[in-house]
C-alpha cells in the first residue's frame, strides 16, 4: 500500500510539472488568441443596448447617401432585379392621405429586444447578441425564410443569385437570408456605423448611433430629451431604431 | 373482435402498372430537376420574391402535409372511435398518411435556399420556433404511423393497434395544430396572426385527406377489378360532407372575426372583395368549387349514390384545398405589411404595395413532383404489402351493427 502511494505522488508531481510547463508554453497562443477575438469595445455584452436616432425633418436627399453608404460598406446592391435584389436599407416615403403631410425616412432592421425573426427560426442562425444587434449566422442559415415571413418590418432579404464583390467582413451567400447588421464590424472598433457616418459626412445630425443603455450616451440625452417614435410598437418587439418626425 | 378481411398485395404486372409507376417516377425525378435548377441559379429564376416569400411550392407542400395527417382519419375511426367498416381500409390509409407527409416534405425541403444543410436542420434547434417543433412533429409522425401499420399487419402485436392508434391520432392532431400555428404565430402580418388557424388546419386536413383517400381507394380498385361496394363508399361520402361544412365553418368564423377588427378590414376587403386572383380563388374555387359544389353533389341523390359523382366532388374539394391554401399562403403575403398604418406608404422595396406573383413552371414542376412521390410510395406499397382488401363490397364490411347482431347470434 504505502509503495502505491509514493508511486502515486511521484505520478501526479510529473504530472503537474507537466501541465506548468504545458501551459506556459501555450499561455502566449492563447493570450494572442484572446486579444484578437476580442474587439476593441471588448465581447458584446448587455450593458450596452445599441440603437439610432432618425430624425425624418431633414432633407430626404441624406437617406439617399445611407443607402449608398451601406451598399459601399456591405457589398450588396447593383442588381437588375428589383423584386428580389437584396435591400439592407432603403428610403421608404409616408404621406398622411387625410392631411397631406409627407415624410420621408430610411427602414432597417430595428435590432428589436423581443425579434420576431430569432422567435422564428428553426435552426438559430437568426440571433441577438448580447448588446442586442440582431443578425443571421450565414453558415447556419438553411434559407427558409421563415424570419422573412415574421419580420414585421420586411428588412430582411433573401439573396436570390450568386453574389461578387463581397466584402471580407461580410461573407454572403446565395440561398441565405441578410439584413442590416448594423456595421457590427465596425461597432466593435468602436465605429459609427457607415450609414451614420456618412450621413454625419454631410453636416447633417439626421442619424444618430450610440448606447442607449447609457444615460450620458447623446443618444439616450436626444432620446429624453424629444418624443420619439418607433415603428409598429404595439406589436411589443421594442425596435432600438427611434425616429423623430413621423 | 379478430379482424377477418383478407388483404391481398396488388398484382402490379401489367403494363399498366409499369407505366403508372415510370410516370410517377419521372414526375418524382423532375421534382429534383427542378430543385437543382434553382439552387444552381438561385431563386430568382422562380416567381418568388422579397415580398412573396413563399411561393406555390409551400401552397403543394403545406396540402399534401395537411392531407397526410387527414387521411390517418380513415384509420382512426376504426381504432380510436371503433368504426368496423373503416377497418379494412386502415393499413392504405396508414401508408398514404406516411406517402403524402414524405411528399410534401420533399418539396419543403427542396425549395430551401440551401437543402445542402439538411444535417444542419437536424442538428441545430431553437426550440422557440414553430419550426423546429413540427422537424419532431413530422419525423415522430414516420416513426408512430409504421409501428402503427405494423401493429395492424402483425397478428401477435394486433391486440396493440387500439393503443398506437390513439397515439397516432393524437400526434397527427398535434402536426396539424403546428402546421396551422406556422401561420397563426406570426404576429406582423395582418392575414395570419390567427389562433384559429390551427383548429381550420385540422379541419382542412380531415376534408382533403378524405377526398384524396377516396379517389385513391376507387381508382385503385376499379384498376384491380376488386369490388367496392356502396356502404363503404356512402359512409365516407357523408363523413366528407361533414368534414367540407366544418373547415367551411373555420373559414367563415375566420373571416367573420377579422372583418369584426377595424385593424383587419384592409387585409379582408383584399381578400374578399378587390384583390384580383386572390378573390377569385376564394369566392369561386373554394367556396364555389371546393364547397358549395362538392356538398351539393355529395347529398343530391342523383349525383351523391355513384361512385362518379362521389370521385368528382372528391376531387372538387382538392381543387377548393389548394386554393384555400394558396389564398392563405399567397394572398397573406401579396397583401403588404402595415409599416405605418393609416398612411400611404411607398419605396423601392414595393412598400404599401401589393406584391405580384404567378407560379413559374419550377415552381409547379416541383409541386406536382411531391404528389408524384407520394403516389409512387402507395403505388409500390400496395403491390409489395397486403394493405388492400380483396373485397370492400357490402357483404364483406362489417359494420359495428352486423358485428352486434352476429354477437347475439353466438350467444342464442
Amino acid at each position: 500500500m504505502t509503495e502505491q502511494k509514493t508511486i502515486d505522488t511521484a505520478k501526479r508531481a510529473f504530472m503537474k510539472a507537466g501541465a506548468s510547463a504545458a501551459a506556459i508554453a501555450i499561455a502566449p497562443g492563447v493570450s494572442l488568441y484572446s486579444i484578437g477575438a476580442h474587439a476593441a469595445t471588448g465581447p458584446a455584452s448587455s450593458a450596452k443596448r445599441w440603437g439610432m436616432l432618425v430624425d425624418a425633418n431633414t432633407d430626404e436627399g441624406v437617406w439617399d447617401i445611407a443607402v449608398e453608404a451601406c451598399k459601399k460598406e456591405q457589398g450588396w446592391g447593383g442588381g437588375n432585379n428589383p423584386a428580389t435584389d437584396p435591400q439592407w436599407i432603403r428610403k421608404v416615403s409616408i404621406k398622411d392621405p387625410k392631411t397631406g403631410a409627407k415624410a420621408s425616412l430610411p427602414v432597417m432592421c430595428q435590432h428589436c429586444d423581443s425579434p420576431p425573426c430569432v422567435d422564428v427560426c428553426p435552426t438559430g442562425a437568426s440571433m441577438k447578441r448580447a448588446d442586442g444587434i440582431v443578425l443571421v449566422d450565414k453558415h447556419i442559415c438553411i434559407g427558409c425564410r421563415y424570419c422573412m415571413m415574421a419580420c414585421p418590418y420586411s428588412c430582411r432579404s433573401f439573396v436570390h443569385e450568386p453574389v461578387s464583390g463581397q466584402k471580407p467582413h461580410m461573407p454572403r451567400g446565395k440561398g441565405t437570408v441578410e439584413s442590416c447588421t448594423m456595421c457590427v464590424h465596425r461597432v466593435d472598433k468602436g465605429q459609427n456605423p457607415a450609414c451614420v457616418d456618412a450621413v454625419n459626412a454631410t453636416g447633417s445630425q439626421a442619424m444618430m448611433f450610440g448606447d442607449l443603455n447609457d444615460p450620458n450616451s447623446d443618444i439616450s440625452r436626444a432620446v429624453s430629451k424629444f418624443v420619439t417614435q418607433r415603428i409598429r410598437t404595439d406589436l411589443g418587439v421594442e425596435p432600438s431604431v427611434h425616429y423623430r418626425g413621423i | 373482435m379478430p379482424d377477418t378481411t383478407v388483404y391481398q398485395e396488388v398484382e402490379g404486372k401489367g403494363a399498366d402498372y409499369y407505366a403508372l409507376v415510370g410516370w410517377l417516377a419521372v414526375f418524382a425525378a423532375s421534382g429534383l430537376g427542378a430543385s437543382f435548377y434553382m439552387e444552381h441559379y438561385g431563386h430568382v429564376v422562380t416567381s418568388m420574391t422579397n415580398g412573396i416569400v413563399w411561393g406555390t411550392p409551400h401552397v403543394f407542400a403545406v396540402f399534401l402535409i395537411v392531407a397526410a395527417s387527414g387521411v390517418l382519419n380513415v384509420s382512426s375511426i376504426s381504432s380510436v372511435f371503433s368504426r368496423a367498416h373503416y377497418k379494412p381500409m386502415a393499413r392504405l390509409s396508414a401508408v398514404t398518411a406516411v406517402a403524402l407527409l414524405a411528399g410534401g416534405l420533399m418539396v419543403l425541403l427542396l425549395d430551401l435556399g440551401r437543402p445542402d444543410r439538411l444535417i444542419v436542420a437536424m442538428t441545430y434547434y431553437n426550440f422557440k420556433s414553430i419550426f423546429a417543433w413540427n422537424i419532431f412533429l413530422y419525423t415522430g409522425f414516420f416513426v408512430i404511423v409504421l409501428v402503427y401499420l405494423w401493429m395492424m399487419m402483425e397478428k401477435r402485436w394486433m391486440h396493440h393497434s387500439k393503443k398506437a392508434g390513439l397515439l397516432a391520432f393524437v400526434w397527427r392532431l398535434s402536426l396539424t395544430t403546428g402546421t396551422g400555428s406556422i401561420f397563426g404565430f406570426l404576429v406582423a402580418r395582418p392575414g395570419y396572426d390567427a389562433a384559429i388557424m390551427a383548429p381550420m388546419f385540422i379541419a382542412m386536413s380531415f376534408a382533403f385527406g378524405l377526398a384524396i383517400f377516396i379517389i385513391l381507394v376507387s381508382v385503385i380498385y376499379k384498376a384491380t377489378g376488386r369490388p367496392l361496394g356502396d356502404l363503404i363508399l356512402f359512409k365516407m361520402r357523408n363523413l366528407l360532407g361533414t368534414f367540407v361544412a366544418a373547415a367551411c365553418y373555420f373559414s367563415v368564423v375566420q373571416h367573420l372575426t377579422n372583418l369584426y377588427a377595424a385593424e383587419h378590414m384592409g387585409v379582408e376587403s383584399f381578400i374578399l372583395w378587390n384583390g384580383g386572383i386572390y378573390t377569385f380563388l376564394f369566392w369561386v374555387v373554394q367556396i364555389g368549387v371546393g364547397t358549395l359544389f362538392p356538398l351539393a353533389m355529395l347529398f343530391n341523390p342523383a349525383t351523391g349514390r355513384t361512385c362518379q359523382g362521389i370521385n368528382i366532388a372528391s376531387m372538387a374539394v382538392i381543387a377548393g384545398g389548394f386554393a384555400q391554401l394558396y389564398v392563405i399562403i399567397i394572398g397573406g403575403q401579396a397583401f403588404p405589411l402595415q409599416l405605418f398604418p393609416g398612411m400611404e406608404v411607398s419605396s423601392s422595396f414595393f412598400d404599401g404595395q401589393v406584391h405580384a406573383y404567378a407560379p413559374s413552371l419550377p415552381e409547379l414542376v416541383l409541386g406536382f413532383s411531391g404528389i408524384a412521390t407520394a403516389m409512387l410510395i402507395v403505388a409500390v406499397a400496395v403491390k409489395y404489402l397486403p394493405l388492400l382488401p380483396t373485397s370492400l363490397s357490402d357483404a364483406n364490411i362489417r359494420t359495428n351493427r352486423s358485428l352486434e347482431h352476429e354477437a347475439d347470434k353466438t350467444v342464442d
